[in-house]
């Protein structure tokens, strides 16, 4: 079968590859790339397993050809922590008991970092709206909510300026 | 304050039994850095995928692979005739049925597999799949288990001889049919219901798969395999293979949940080793979500009449239940051999009355194997929903409150150890606490109040309690075994001589936590630092013999051979100690991780100064090292329990059920690390809100499967599910080493007759007395049209 070129930024690292022009985007970051974070759960786009961004937007990988991501930039979960500090959500994930088996967890931060992009300080109903295309069979989902109030807190003291030092 | 104190030991840094460490093994989750299976590539591999029936039943005529093996990079069609040839085209399940790996000839089920395809790659395998051509005659049908048991039906497994010309597998029960009979007659009250549980499916959120590896020159196989009980597989591969099993490795990885889907041998799993012992090469195989929805064996799928006797003021007096079991056109139940409807005769439930008899029997249908699990393996929650539901049927019938009649009815915990009239012995419990205290956390009496304002308004709301009683922990070998293997379980200890500690455990984790909450037993009966102890599952080759995780056994049974283990390493370490000291050992003490001479607590050695002894300068005469084996045969299941109690908004325009508020009250004996144990509650009852209000495989006549993918198999989004409320008191188990008893499956035993149960109360003044789960927006549209209150 023919291929297809196809040049993508992932995780701020530049990666090229010839493609089958029918090769899902999540086969591309798995197979070709070796970025197993990003998962499969369905074949239905319901689950959100995959979830990864595609030019900042949040965007189910296995409903996305891989040659639709040329010359575009691609973030996955590999790429959510700077060397060996966490980004806030998987602290908070870690910290409030998140996730159980971890399988939907790559997926459930992903489209969280995106959510508190839009909305840094959403509500528990918006919170519960933003995963609501990512599906998670262990948790109950609470302390997903909490994990991701939890970095919704972090992230806002990280961007807030600091106080001025008042004059005693 | 909603919860009881959890009693610590230990300091928090070395965390013990009771605190809320953090668990081990996240870090490598968080960052996408676990190893699933479809996560693992091995040199050479090739693929494999499977060729499915579009028919629930028909003859096979001919399969035509002609053209996919002209497909460049297919290098293989598997069918069954190929399998015959090496006998290999049945094989056992667990439950000592037959199930085919490929058919010869008939297909039993809609998505039977018919061929596999090996090729180069995975997309390649997927079109070699669609260019297999099969040849099909279709059969009648039967999908209804109770036309199965009709006389003349359709023999579905005419392999089982002329003396079993009949689709009947087999026929269980429990209990007193006489005394039950008798009581019922002399009752003053009698409730009956129909009650159907219908088929589901776990869909844990990775699906099942695998990579066969055969080592022809080592003659050596390696199974990578998402398998909830490594060594059952290993020992049945070795079975029937015949490959020695010592040169059979299983091996599970991380497991992206289990609930149960991932404790059957599936066919796929054996195509993967034929066809790698074919080539040569590691064949992989995964399922997709379809596959799994519509071929991977499913739970419940009973139809149970139950009738309960009553005193007039409501004092219970007897159950009868019969119940028909529809398990597909296999019993690849995962059930204790002894047991075929598993532990079903726990369904007199929380409550104390004389006389119960209750009788099951099995039946095939052209579906998939059915019977397996749903995070419950043994029929708990079939049991549960049948008992709890009748409970309220009868306290409505009386025009008592529910609550009151639970209350009347418990057994009583100055009655424990309590023998059921079924004949299990309930270990410990205190059922009215239990329910008090989820009346107080959610305002029972004000809810009551507000139904009755509410209701002389015309609204619908229900407010549904359930009060359970768990039975895990299996089990005891007189009387647990699946295919012969008794129901121990084990876990080895070694200390390193620089205090280091590794440990595994016969049980496997899909998400439990095991990496941290058995090392917190071991940090509780040896002092180590939880950070200084490696857990390690789920490799046959270096793991004791287990019979794996599911039935909420881990706890009770392998957690318990942890603690007796180290039990037996501290032994050990009070006559290194002794030695260390210049002490006699009855004279030494143990505490805060140290070994100390009575009286003189200053003169001590910590379990780290004993591990390295135990390497550099162990007395003569007794063995170096310093590790610990133990198989645990539990003498007694455990009982956990709990009361639920849930209220409920009807919408009279759409008929759809909101939770508005859910109250779990659990007793799961000690606790190792509530914050783990919150998040299985969370995890379990949002696994009984499922299949209440949204979750059924169903069947149309064909035996199609209706429910085939997530856009119809409605698992629960974070927006629909409730924000739960837990709560706990805390009872320990009497016979286990830490007093725990397991809380896995709990909550998904627990949740769904109070969901229902709510339901049904807010209706209950319309004339409604049982509506079958799920709960759908129709389901009950339809019930406030024909009552005449729909908008």
């Amino acid at each position: 079968m023919s291929t297809i070129h196809v040049s993508v930024t992932v995780n701020g690292e530049r990666r090229e590859a010839d493609v089958e022009p029918r090769l899902l985007l999540v086969h591309l970051l798995r197979d070709t790339f070796g970025l197993t974070g990003t998962h499969i759960g369905c074949d239905s786009s319901n689950c959100g397993a995959c979830t990864v961004h595609v030019d900042g937007m949040s965007a189910k990988s296995c409903t996305m050809l891989a040659v639709q991501v040329d010359g575009r930039e691609v973030r996955t979960i590999e790429g959510m922590a700077d060397g060996a500090a966490l980004h806030p959500l998987q602290q908070a994930f870690w910290d409030q008991h998140g996730l159980q088996c971890g399988f939907c967890t790559p997926g459930m931060i992903m489209q969280a970092a995106w959510l508190l992009e839009q909305n840094a300080a959403p509500s528990e109903g918006e919170i519960r709206e933003g995963i609501a295309g990512n599906l998670c069979r262990c948790t109950g989902y609470v302390n997903i909510v909490k994990a991701i109030q939890q970095a919704a807190d972090t992230l806002r003291a990280v961007d807030a300026p600091a106080e001025p030092a008042t004059a005693g | 304050m909603t919860d009881v104190q959890v009693r610590t030991t230990t300091t928090l840094e070395v965390g013990g039994m009771g605190h809320s460490v953090k668990r081990k093994e996240d870090p490598r989750f968080i960052r996408g850095k676990g190893e699933y299976i479809d996560d693992l590539n091995l040199p050479g591999q090739l693929w494999m995928d499977i060729v499915r029936s579009p028919y629930a039943h028909a003859k096979i005529l001919g399969i035509d692979a002609s053209e996919a093996l002209k497909i460049p990079g297919v290098l293989a069609v598997v069918t069954g005739a190929d399998l015959e040839k090496a006998g290999l085209h049945w094989m056992p399940t667990l439950a000592g049925d037959k199930q085919m790996v490929l058919p010869t000839h008939t297909v039993m089920y809609q998505a039977q597999e018919v061929a596999a395809v090996v090729a180069t790659d995975r997309y390649i395998a997927a079109d070699g799949v669609a260019a297999v051509l099969v040849d099909y005659e279709p059969l009648p049908v039967i999908v209804d288990p109770k036309k199965a048991l009709e006389p003349g039906a359709q023999v579905l497994r005419p392999d089982r001889g002329p003396e079993k010309a009949n689709n009947h597998i087999w026929h269980w029960e429990s209990g007193d049919r006489a005394a039950a009979d008798a009581a019922l007659a002399k009752a003053d009250v009698r409730v009956a219901e129909d009650i159907y549980i219908p088929r589901i499916h776990v869909a844990s959120i990775e699906t099942c798969g695998c990579i066969a590896d055969w080592d022809a020159v080592n003659g050596h196989l390696t199974l990578h395999m998402t398998s909830q009980a490594p060594h059952a597989i290993r020992t049945v591969l070795a079975l029937v293979s015949g490959l020695p099993e010592h040169k059979i490795r299983v091996k599970t990885h991380d497991i992206g949940g289990g609930f149960g889907g991932k404790v059957p041998v599936y066919p796929g799993y054996v195509l993967a080793v034929v066809a790698s012992l074919t080539t040569g090469k590691p064949v992989k195989w995964i399922e997709d979500r379809s596959e799994n929805l519509q071929a991977d064996s499913f739970a419940r799928d009973y139809h149970i009449h139950a009738e309960l006797g009553a005193t007039k003021e409501g004092r219970i007096t007897s159950l009868k239940v019969k119940t028909i079991a529809d398990h597909g056109y296999t019993d690849a139940a995962a059930d204790p051999s002894k047991f075929p409807a598993g532990l079903f005769n726990v369904i007199t439930g929380s409550y104390d009355f004389p006389d119960a008899f209750v009788e099951v029997d099995g039946v095939y249908t052209n579906k998939p194997p059915g019977g397996v699990a749903y995070r419950c393996s043994f029929r708990v929650t079939e049991a549960v929903h049948a008992i709890e539901r009748m409970v309220d049927i009868l306290a409505h019938e009386i025009g008592k409150d529910p609550a009151q009649l639970r209350m009347e009815n418990f057994i009583q915990p100055e009655q424990f150890p309590y023998k059921t009239p079924t004949g299990w012995e309930y270990d410990s419990g205190n059922y009215p606490v239990a329910l008090r205290k989820a009346m107080d956390m959610i305002g029972y009496e004000d809810l009551r109040r507000e139904q009755a304002e509410k209701r002389a308004r015309g609204e619908l709301m229900g407010i549904g309690i359930s009060s359970f009683t768990e039975i895990v922990g299996a089990g005891p070998s007189h009387t647990f075994d699946i295919l012969g293997i008794k129901m121990f379980d084990s876990c080895e200890i070694r200390v390193h001589p620089t205090g280091k500690v590794m440990a595994r455990i016969g049980v496997q984790t899909q998400g439990q936590g095991h990496e941290t909450t058995f090392a917190q037993i071991i940090a509780e009966e040896l002092g180590f630092p939880v950070a200084d102890i490696a857990i390690e599952y789920g490799d046959t080759d270096t793991a004791p013999y287990g019979l794996g995780t599911y039935a909420s056994r881990s706890t009770p049974v392998a957690g318990a051979a942890t603690a007796i283990a180290a039990r037996k390493i501290r032994d050990k370490a009070r006559l290194l100690a002794a030695h260390l000291l210049e002490a006699n050992p009855d004279d030494l003490e143990w505490g805060s991780g140290a070994f100390s001479v009575k009286g003189s607590p200053d003169k001590k050695k910590t379990i780290q100064e004993i591990a390295f002894a135990a390497y550099t300068n162990h007395p003569q005469g007794m063995e170096a090292g310093l590790e610990a084996v133990d198989y645990y045969d539990p003498p007694n299941l455990t009982f956990p329990f709990g009361s639920y109690i849930c209220v409920v908004d009807i919408d009279r325009g759409t008929g759809q059920v909101k939770v508005r508020r859910f109250v779990a009250v659990d007793d799961c004996g000690n606790i190792i690390n509530p914050m783990i144990v919150d998040g299985q509650i969370h995890g379990g009852l949002t696994m009984g809100f499922a299949p209440a209000l949204y979750e059924e495989i169903a069947y149309d006549e064909l035996g199609n499967n209706l429910n085939g993918t997530f856009m119809d198999y409605l698992l629960p989004t974070a927006v629909e599910t409730p924000a739960w409320e837990t709560g706990k008191t805390i009872t320990p188990s009497p016979h286990h080493p830490i007093g725990a008893k397991g809380v896995g499956e709990s909550a998904t035993v627990g949740a769904p007759p109070a969901i229902a149960n709510a339901v049904v109360d807010a209706l209950w003044h319309l004339g409604v007395r049982n509506i079958d789960i799920p709960m759908t927006p129709q389901k009950v549209w339809r019930i406030l049209n024909e009552k005449g209150v729909a908008l």
